[in-house]
Parts: structure tokens; sequence; C-alpha cells
């Protein structure tokens, strides 16, 4: 029996703790409960840091903790975290905090909010550390559930449309993900994600290439509908609108990484022949996403569908960078998404500031706003330039890595993709003219600027685009081994 | 710590900290902070001057290089480093940005004073400054291309200080856009270089070109790409469109960025990537003829504009149109010669006229006139920046023009096809003449024009005449460079790298033959002569009436005017192309693509009130068939069982009676 770790534990367990409590408390102590909130979602983010500080690139799996659940059907309480994941714990327990600060004005059943809240965050902190395919399958679903009441109660008019679009459509994803698992299962006996690959090299499933196929494109359909992948992606736009906007953070932020977490984690190493033969449709389905995603962006008024249809166009690059499979390609997807959960978090947060105040998103129906609120105006304008890949902000590198790494293997579609970077210019500064620049909007002459608070949630966000952008190795190095095993693994 | 290297790293840090301390603190530092900048960019040229000089005066080593580099990250298995490579044309270009930079922030404080937003200004332009200062030192493409899109965004903030005007906002978003379109040919350029070679350093990739490692179309498409950059960044055909527009931003931010160094760094470019370039002919008759037309077309437009501003962004246009055809047909020394003294005398021309624009608050040449007598410092610099871009002798622009169209001659008595780039610029040099001598008519010279403006233009003060004299000396003294092969021609010439490319470098540069360089210079002498007098003629002794002439040849002249109607070209189709088509992705995306996922909701409602149907009638039904039938014999059964005694009697004797005549009945049958 291996050394057993709690870390990843108790980062999980944490913020369910802090739910607990919440529950025992009367909903009408608004400002404990959100006091609660908070304070429970800190220990997980110092132990977040603890995790990268102590975390070993080049040892492989780490923090293991694994223990028997269900014997009779092989399944194990087995949680660890390697390259892949550790950037992801970062980014979700760093988050949190920010969202539960952004989530201050909720006043309405803030008792059920908070809760649920905090129970997405164990979810979701649960899928990037199980390493039992079953248990991550329990913590897929759990944090499907605070995600459909968070969008469905506290969300916008349409609310409860969005609500239900985006439970069936993730829904719809699960239950291919159940099959796959299933049919992986009687084949193999075993839900080890770290062993499942070589044990399924070891039986006639091997052999089984149609059937392989099939079970590659099931989780591939599971996942992209989380990436959003095109044609998935619908969802997501609506989802975005209606979420109030800690969940669009969250949604933005973390969820949709889940998609190409999964086939990183499990599609890739499960079915490493198949996911060759993948490469060239998800590269193409990549393309669409920038560019379609780019497009479509540039043709919204409401400034939170831009944000969201940008998303789509950024998580392309993720797609092309997994798809290429060459070390540089794949260090900038998984940068990407690291980068992209940040960039687009702050893009969220600043909706939201300008939403609180004005009580729409017209793009259009502001303008002037550097003049009366400049720190909005800076910060909007350091999270705009970051979105359209300003050398010396983050996204440009991980832009940059995964053109450089899809070059060699794709040149068409990258050099296709690269419109995006023009495509992306275009629609960004575009929007931060009709916003910012131009003659004062006079109905916007005495809007307050961001206070303390929404300056705290921005500031972290902004100083971490800033650094990577100018180190990136601080992330890169995280996972760049475990990319280059990956790597092996894929093409050996 | 090599001195070079400490001496690199001093040039950058000073604009860098500056930035960082007045976009944090600079309102609440005396006088907004502007000191800070205006310090900090002095310390990088000083520092600057005796890098010039140790590496000029000092080294005078045509080959000298200075490199250092440090590793930065690693992506897998590219190694991304940065630092510095330090070379004869570092040097000269590291003077130019930190002598015009100093200058212009010097006058800044003049010019500037009282503006909203005033701390801010000064942190965007130390942004630029370092930003350029690090184009300019950097060792490989990939730092190379982080500089190229800092000083496009410091260019963006810049353009847009102004930002509450309608024409500055869109002025800064399509400078950025459209240079951008340029800075993805570039990424593509790069990305097809490191695919080929490997390595982002200059000299590696130089000598793995030099090697033949990257060769045939595939080098061409790749310089061609690269050259997408310039194309962009420094305004040529057909990317051009963002400069004039540009014209928005403050006229400091003009002379430094948008005339004297931002837009050079494409020209830079190509001469620093010279190797990579000069190993594909096709590709460098690429760029001369891209060169050519610019310079031409430019030239042109420049004729007919009314605002001074423009008229210099036009002329801008046009010369950097010439650098780049120098660099085409291989004149490397006399394009990066004309970008030097360009950089002076073309600041200085803005300066002046935003020290015109500062005294009578218009830019509209028509409104001005006679200024001759209420700014003499202010007219004679700017005459002096004239003569010197007119190409006039003992100016700084006859040297560097006049290598030019040797060059071009050069190339053209070798190629006798190629003649055109030089007859073109020839003509060139005299529209050059002719619209900048009319600048000078319309502005200094003539009667006021209105006479409200004139009586209250005065003089500006010592802060921005000042850095307009030490231009001006620069103007004049700038041309020294070349005469009688002095260090400049000497220093400043292709790299060397390998046997092949020394070769190919031979023979091109200032060191033509004697027939084409007396050939040219007396050509252009005799042209900018022409230029001037027909100049003279129209806007000075009216002999010749513009009027009269623009009404003879009003198809002409409407092109100039309306500058070949490129803007509205573009914005006809390709502009009008991309919001139609994503007009379209967008009802795509929201009928079909969600329509589809919607109408899985009425299809899956549809089987449900099916199966709901099946479920009621059919399987409840069968369930309650059985309950009718049941409940049908029920009934009958309950008209039999009455429960009355004599009801029973009777239908027991019924039914004997009826068995017993059925006996009978059968009996007799059988």
């Amino acid at each position: 029996m291996e050394h057993q770790s709690h870390l990843l534990t108790w980062i999980t367990f944490l913020p369910l703790l802090g739910m607990f409590v919440i529950l025992a408390t009367p909903g009408r102590a608004k400002e404990f409960i959100k006091q609660i909130a908070l304070i429970s979602t800190l220990p997980s983010l110092l132990l977040g840091i603890v995790m990268i500080s102590r975390y070993d690139p080049a040892g492989g799996m780490q923090y293991i903790a694994r223990h028997e659940w269900i014997r009779s059907f092989n399944i194990f309480y087995f949680m660890g975290a390697d390259g892949i994941s550790i950037p992801m714990i970062f980014l979700t327990v760093l988050l949190c905090p920010i969202c539960i600060l952004a989530s201050w004005g909720i006043n309405d059943r803030a008792k059920g909010y908070f809760a649920l809240f905090l129970l997405l965050e164990t979810g979701m902190l649960g899928v990037f550390c199980a390493l039992d395919f079953f248990l991550f399958y329990v913590f897929w679903e759990l944090m499907l559930l605070p995600m459909y009441f968070l969008i469905g109660i506290w969300g916008g008019p349409r609310r409860e449309y969005a609500a239900i679009k985006f439970f069936l459509y993730t829904l719809f994803g699960s239950v291919f993900l159940f099959i796959a698992m299933i049919v992986i299962y009687i084949y193999t006996s075993s839900f080890d994600l770290t062993k499942l690959g070589a044990e399924i090299a070891g039986t006639e499933l091997h052999t089984a290439v149609g059937l392989k196929w099939w079970l590659f494109l099931a989780m591939f359909v599971a996942f992209a509908i989380k990436i959003p992948a095109f044609p998935f992606h619908t969802w997501l736009p609506d989802a975005h609108v209606e979420a109030p906007t800690a969940i669009s953070v969250i949604l933005a932020g973390i969820l949709l990484k889940m998609g190409t977490y999964g086939i990183f984690r499990i599609s890739y190493p499960l079915f490493p022949d198949m996911a060759l033969a993948f490469a060239l449709p998800i590269a193409i389905i990549a393309f669409i996403n920038i560019v379609y995603g780019a497009l479509v962006a540039m043709a919204q008024t409401d400034l939170k569908k831009l944000v969201a249809y940008s998303s789509i166009s950024h998580m392309g690059y993720v797609m092309l960078g997994m798809a290429a499979m060459t070390p540089e390609a794949m260090n900038g997807a998984m940068l990407q998404m690291f980068n992209h959960g940040c960039i687009t978090a702050m893009l969220f947060l600043l909706v939201g500031v300008i939403y609180d105040r004005a009580h729409h998103r017209d793009i259009d129906g502001f303008g002037g706003l550097a003049k009366n609120v400049p720190v909005y105006a800076g910060i909007s304008c350091v999270a705009f330039f970051a979105a359209l890949g300003l050398p010396g902000l983050s996204g440009f590198i991980s832009e940059a890595l995964v053109f450089l790494g899809s070059f060699p293997v794709f040149p068409w579609i990258t050099v296709l993709s690269t419109s995006g970077i023009v495509i992306g210019a275009v629609y960004m500064l575009w929007t931060y003219q009709r916003m910012f620049l131009g003659p004062l909007n006079e109905k916007y002459a005495s809007l307050p600027d961001c206070n303390v608070r929404e300056q705290v949630t921005l500031y972290p966000l902004a100083f971490i685009v800033v650094l990577v952008g100018i180190f990136p190795h601080l992330v890169l190095n995280l996972f760049s081994p475990t990319m280059s095993n990956l790597i092996d693994l894929l093409v050996k | 710590m090599h001195t070079y290297e400490l001496l690199a790293w001093l040039i950058l840090a000073f604009p860098l900290l500056a930035f960082v301390i007045q976009i944090f603190f600079g309102k609440r530092l005396p006088r907004q902070g502007d000191w800070v900048p205006v310090a900090a960019i002095c310390c990088s040229l000083f520092f600057g001057l005796i890098l010039f000089f140790m590496v000029i005066v000092g080294e005078h080593d045509p080959n000298f290089v200075f490199q250092v580099s440090y590793p930065w990250f690693s992506g897998g298995s590219l190694q991304f480093d940065w630092g510095f490579h330090i070379d004869n044309l570092t040097a000269v270009m590291i003077l130019v940005v930190t002598v015009v930079s100093s200058v212009v922030h010097i006058y800044s404080l003049g010019y500037m004073q009282g503006e909203d937003f005033y701390d801010r200004f000064f942190a965007y332009l130390s942004l630029f400054s370092f930003s350029m200062l690090l184009l300019v030192l950097c060792d490989n493409l990939f730092i190379l291309y982080i500089s190229w899109e800092l000083v496009g965004v410091s260019s963006y903030l810049l353009i847009g200080f102004y930002f509450w005007k309608h024409s500055a906002a869109d002025a800064c978003k399509k400078a950025f856009i459209t240079t951008r379109v340029g800075d993805v040919f570039f990424f593509i350029g790069i990305l097809m270089v490191v695919l080929y070679i490997g390595e982002f350093n200059y000299t590696k990739v130089f000598e793995a070109v030099a090697h033949g490692e990257l060769t045939g179309w595939v080098l061409t498409i790749a310089v061609v790409c690269l050259f997408g950059g310039a194309v962009g960044k420094s305004a040529q055909f057909p990317l051009h469109v963002w400069l004039p527009d540009a014209m928005e931003g403050p006229t400091p931010v003009s002379a430094l960025i948008h005339a004297a160094t931002m837009v050079a760094a494409g020209v830079y470019m190509v001469g620093r990537l010279f190797p990579i370039f000069s190993a594909s002919p096709a590709a460098m008759l690429v760029v001369a003829y891209i060169g050519l037309i610019t310079a031409f077309f430019a030239a042109t437009i420049a004729i007919t504009q009314t605002d001074i501003k423009r008229v210099l962004a036009y002329s801008t246009v046009s010369q950097l149109g010439y650098m780049v055809t120098a660099l085409g047909v291989g004149a490397y020394t006399a394009g990066l010669y004309h970008l030097m003294t360009h950089a002076f005398f073309k600041a200085l021309l803005f300066l002046g006229s935003g020290s015109v624009i500062h005294a009578v608050h218009t830019n509209e040449m028509p409104s001005m006139g006679g200024l001759k007598k209420k700014m003499p410092i202010t007219f004679w610099t700017m005459l002096i920046a004239t003569l010197a871009i007119s190409g006039v002798p003992f100016f700084s622009g006859f040297g560097s023009k006049d290598a030019i169209l040797a060059a071009s001659l050069e190339f053209g008595m070798t190629h006798w096809l190629h003649m055109p780039i030089f007859l073109g610029l020839l003509l060139g040099a005299g529209i050059t003449a002719f619209y900048m001598f009319r600048l000078i008519f319309l502005t200094f010279f003539g009667e006021a024009r209105e006479p409200k403006r004139y009586d209250h233009a005065h003089e500006s003060p010592y802060s921005m005449t000042v850095p307009l004299m030490i231009l001006a000396g620069l103007s004049v003294i700038g041309g020294f460079g070349l005469y009688g092969g002095l260090w400049f021609n000497h220093l400043v010439v292709p790299p060397v790298i390998g046997d092949a490319a020394h070769h190919a470098a031979e023979g091109h540069g200032a060191h033509g033959s004697a027939l084409a360089h007396y050939g040219a210079m007396a050509l252009s002498i005799l042209f900018a002569t022409g230029g001037i007098l027909l100049s003279y003629l129209v806007y000075y002794k009216k002999k010749i009436s513009a009027e009269a002439v623009a009404g003879r040849f009003p198809v002409l002249y409407n092109l100039s005017f309306h500058k070949y109607w490129v803007d509205e070209l573009y914005g006809k189709t390709v502009i009008a192309f991309v919001m139609w088509f994503r007009m379209v992705l967008a009802r795509f995306d929201n009928k079909v693509v969600d329509g589809i996922v919607n109408a899985t909701a009425p299809a899956l409602r549809g089987v449900s009130s099916f199966s709901g149907a099946w479920d009621k009638y059919v399987v409840d039904g069968l369930v309650n068939l059985i309950a009718i039938v049941v409940q049908a014999v029920g009934a009958v059964s309950t008209l039999i069982q009455s429960g009355v005694i004599q009801n029973y009697l009777m239908k027991v004797g019924i039914a004997v009676g009826a068995i017993l005549l059925l006996h009978n009945f059968i009996l007799r049958i059988f």
C-alpha cells in the first residue's frame, strides 16, 4: 500500500463542511452566511498553494489517496494529482473565493445560494482530483445539480429555459460517458484511470477497433458538450446570459475546462490509437470553434453573450493544441486552459460590475465610460487585451505555443486559424470602443467606479495574467513533464 | 557583466520603470509625474549615446556583433530565450530612437500642458519607448514579435489619447486592426522559419538559411509573409490606410511613433532579417515593387491634401516606400540610412506642424498663411527639414535619397525590366519636393487667409522650439555620414553570414558604379529643383492656378484628393463582407444549430405524448378492458341475481321448462 495523502480530500471536502454550517444557520443571517461561505473556501485555497509548492513536476501522480469503496465492483475512492490536474485544481480554489466575493450582492434566498455554491465547489474539485472512473462520474454528475439550481433560481428572466437546457444537454452527454464507462468496465473489470489504458491494451477490447472507435466518440461527445465544441455549444450563451455573474465565472472559468480535462485525463490515455484517428476531426472542429466563435461573437450586442462566444473561440485553441499532440501544442493547450480560466473570469466579473450599475448589458448602450470610470476602464483594457492575445499578457503565450506546435502537424488548419488573431482583435477592440471610447453617454455621467470589493476580485486575476505573460514557465513547468509522458503514450 | 550588456539593460530599464511608476503613481506625483518619464528617457539617451559611440567609434568594425542570451522558458521541444543583439545597425537605431524620443518627451512638456490625462500620456510614451528599444535590441524573432505587438498597443493607446472624440476612437482601432492583419502574416512567416530551422535566434536562423535549410518557394513564401508584418507596421500599400488616420493622436505622438520610429520598424525588420530576405530574389522583388507602389502612390495623394498633418502622413508613407524599395533592390545601407535621416527631418516636420497647430488651432492649411513672421524659429527649422526631405544638396535627405536612387538605377541597369523602379522613385522625388514646398508656401508665406487666427498666433515656448532646433541641426549634419565613405557607409553593411551570402551582398549597398551614382545624383537634383520651382510658381508666384489645373484633370484630382478611394473600397468589400458574414453566422447559430437543439424539445415532447397515449390507451386500456369485461359480466350477472326468492323460483321454472322443451325437441330429431 502506497503512502496515503489526505491533502486532496481536505481541499475537496472542506467547502462541503462549510455547506453544512450554512445549512445549520438561520436564513436571515445573510451577512453571516456570506462570511461563512468565504471562510470555507479559503482553506482550500491555502491548501491549494501548499499543494503547488510541494508538487514535484517530474514525480508523476502525487497526493494519492486510495481506499476501497464498493468492493464488489472494484470501485475505489481514488484521488491524486498530476500536471494535468494541478493547474485546474488551483484555478478552482482561486476562482471560488473570488466568486463568493462577486456574489456579495445576492440577498434573495442567500442561504440556499451559498450552500449550493459550496456543494458546486466540492463537485468541481472532485472531478479534477478523482482517478477512479466511477468516482469521476459521481463528481461529474454531482456538480450538475447545484449548477442547475444556481442558474434556475438566481438567474435572469429566461433562467428556467437556460437551466433546463444546460442540465439536459450535459446529462445527454453524461449518458454517453456512462455507457462508455460501463462497456470499458465489462471488458476490464476496472475503474482505475491510471491503469485502464494498459488494461485495455491487455484485453480483447484492444483489437475491437470498431468498438473502440464508438467508445471514443461517445466520450468525446460527452466532453465536447462541456468544452463546448461546435456544434454542441449553443447551451453556453444561454446559460451565461441567464446565470448570475459568479456562476458565469465558474461556468466559463472552470466547467468548460472539464471537457478538455476529460479528454486529457480519460480519452487520450485510454485510447491513444483512437486519439490519433480523431486528431484531424478535432483539429477541424477546433478551427470552426476559433473562427466561427469569433465571428459570431462579433455579431453580439449583449456583452455577456459576446464574452460567451469569445470563450467558444478561445477553447478552440485548446482543442487545436490537443489535436496536434506536439510538445508545444500540448503545453500550449494546457496553458490556454489555465489562462482562459483567468482571463474569461475577469471578463465576466467586469460584465457583472457594469450590469450591477447600469442594469443592462447592451454594448451600444454605453459609450465614453473611460472618462468617468478610469479604474474600471483600465482593468477592462487589461482584460480585453489579454483576451485578444497581446504579448506580455498570458493569453499570448498559450496561443503562440498552440500555433507553433500545431503548424508542423496541421499547416493549413493552423494558418486558417491564425485569422482568429485578427477577428479576436476586431470584436474586442470594437466592443471596447463602443463601451469606453467616444463621447460620454450622459446617462452614465455619474456612474460610480469599481468599489474595493470588486477591485479585490479583479486585481489577483490581472496580476496572474501579467505574471504568467512574463514568466510563463511558472505554470508551464508544472505540467510540461506530465504532458511529455502523455505525448510518449500517444505517439509511441 | 559585459559593458554592452549593462548598457542594454540600462537603456531598457529606465523607460519600463518610468511606465510602471507613472501608471500607478503618476497622478499623485508633483506635476503629475511628467518629469519621471522625461528623466528616464534622458537616462536612456545618455546610455544610448555611450553605446553608439562605443560601437561606432570604439569598435569601428563592419562585422561587429555583440550577443548575449538569457533562457526564458521551454515550450517542450523549442527553447524560448531572450537577449540582446548589438551591432552597428542596432547602435544607429538606438541613437535614432533615444534622440527622437527624448526630444519628443521634452516637446510634450509644453505641447500637452493642461490636457486631460496628462499623467497617462507620459506613461504611454514610456511604454512606447521601452517597447521600441526592446524591438531594436532583441536577438530573436519571438521577442521581435512581442515588442512588435507592444509598440502596436502603445500606438493604439496614444492614437486614442483623445478617446472621447469619435474620430480618435475609430482611428486607434483601425490602426491596431490593420497592422494586426500584417502581424498575422508576420507570425505565419515566423512559424515557417521555426518549422524548418527550429530556432528563433537571428544568427542561428541566418546561418541555417545560408546553409540552405530553408530554400526554394518555401523560403519565398516565408519571406513574403515576414514582409507582411512590415507592410502593416510601415504602412505600405495595401495596408497603409491606418497611418493617415493615426494623425488623430497628439502631434508629438505623430512625430515619434508615426513618423520617426515605430513606422520605421518594418523597414528595420527587413534590414535586420536581410540575410533571409536576400536569400530569395523573388521575394526581394515583391519588396521592391510594394515599396515603389507605396512611394509613388502616397506622394501623389500628398499633393492635394489640405490638412497639414495628413500631408506629412502621406509623405511618411511615401518615404517609407523609398526605404522599402531600397532594401528590395538590395541597397541595404542606403535604405537604412534614409531611415535615420528621415527620422530626424520628419520628426522635425511633425513637431513643427504641431507648433503651428498650437498657434493657430487648426490643421487646415487654407486657414493659415503668412506665419513666417510670427513664428520664425518654427519656419526656419521646418524649412531646413523641407530642404532635407526634398533632397537638396548639403541637407541630410539628399545623401540618403540619392543613394537609394543610385542603387535603383544600378539595379535597373543590370535588370532592364526593372528600370521602372528607378523612374518611379525619381518622379516621386520630384513630387515630394513639390508637395513639401506647397506645405511651406501655404503655411508660412503669402497673406494671412484667416486674420483672426493669424492675430492670435505666436511662437511656441522654448520647451517646443529647442527640440525643433536640435532636430534641425541633426537634419543637416545627419547627412554627413554617407559622404566620402564615412562611418555609415562603411559600418552599416549587410551582415556577413557564410561565403554565399557575402557574395550576394557584394556589389549592392551604396557602393554603386560611378555612372549610376553621378547619373542618379544629377537627375535627382534636377527633379528636386523642378518640383520646388513648380511649387514656387503655383503657390508663391501664383503664375499657375492650382484650381485651374485641378479643373483640367478632374479624374486625377479626385483620385488624389480622395486617396484613390482605398478606404471606401475596403469598406465596400472586406469590411462589408465581414459585417455581413458575421450576421449570417449568428443567424445560422441561432436558427439552425440552436434550432436543432430546441427542435429536439418538441420532438421529445411528441415522442413522450405518443408514449403517454400508448400508455394511457393501449397498455392501460388493456387493463381497463379487463375491468370493463369483468364489470359487464358482473352487470349481466346482477340482472340475474336479484336476491328475490320468487324470481329465482320463476327463473328455475323457466329453465326447467326450457330444458324439457329442448329435450323433447332434440329427441324428436334423432
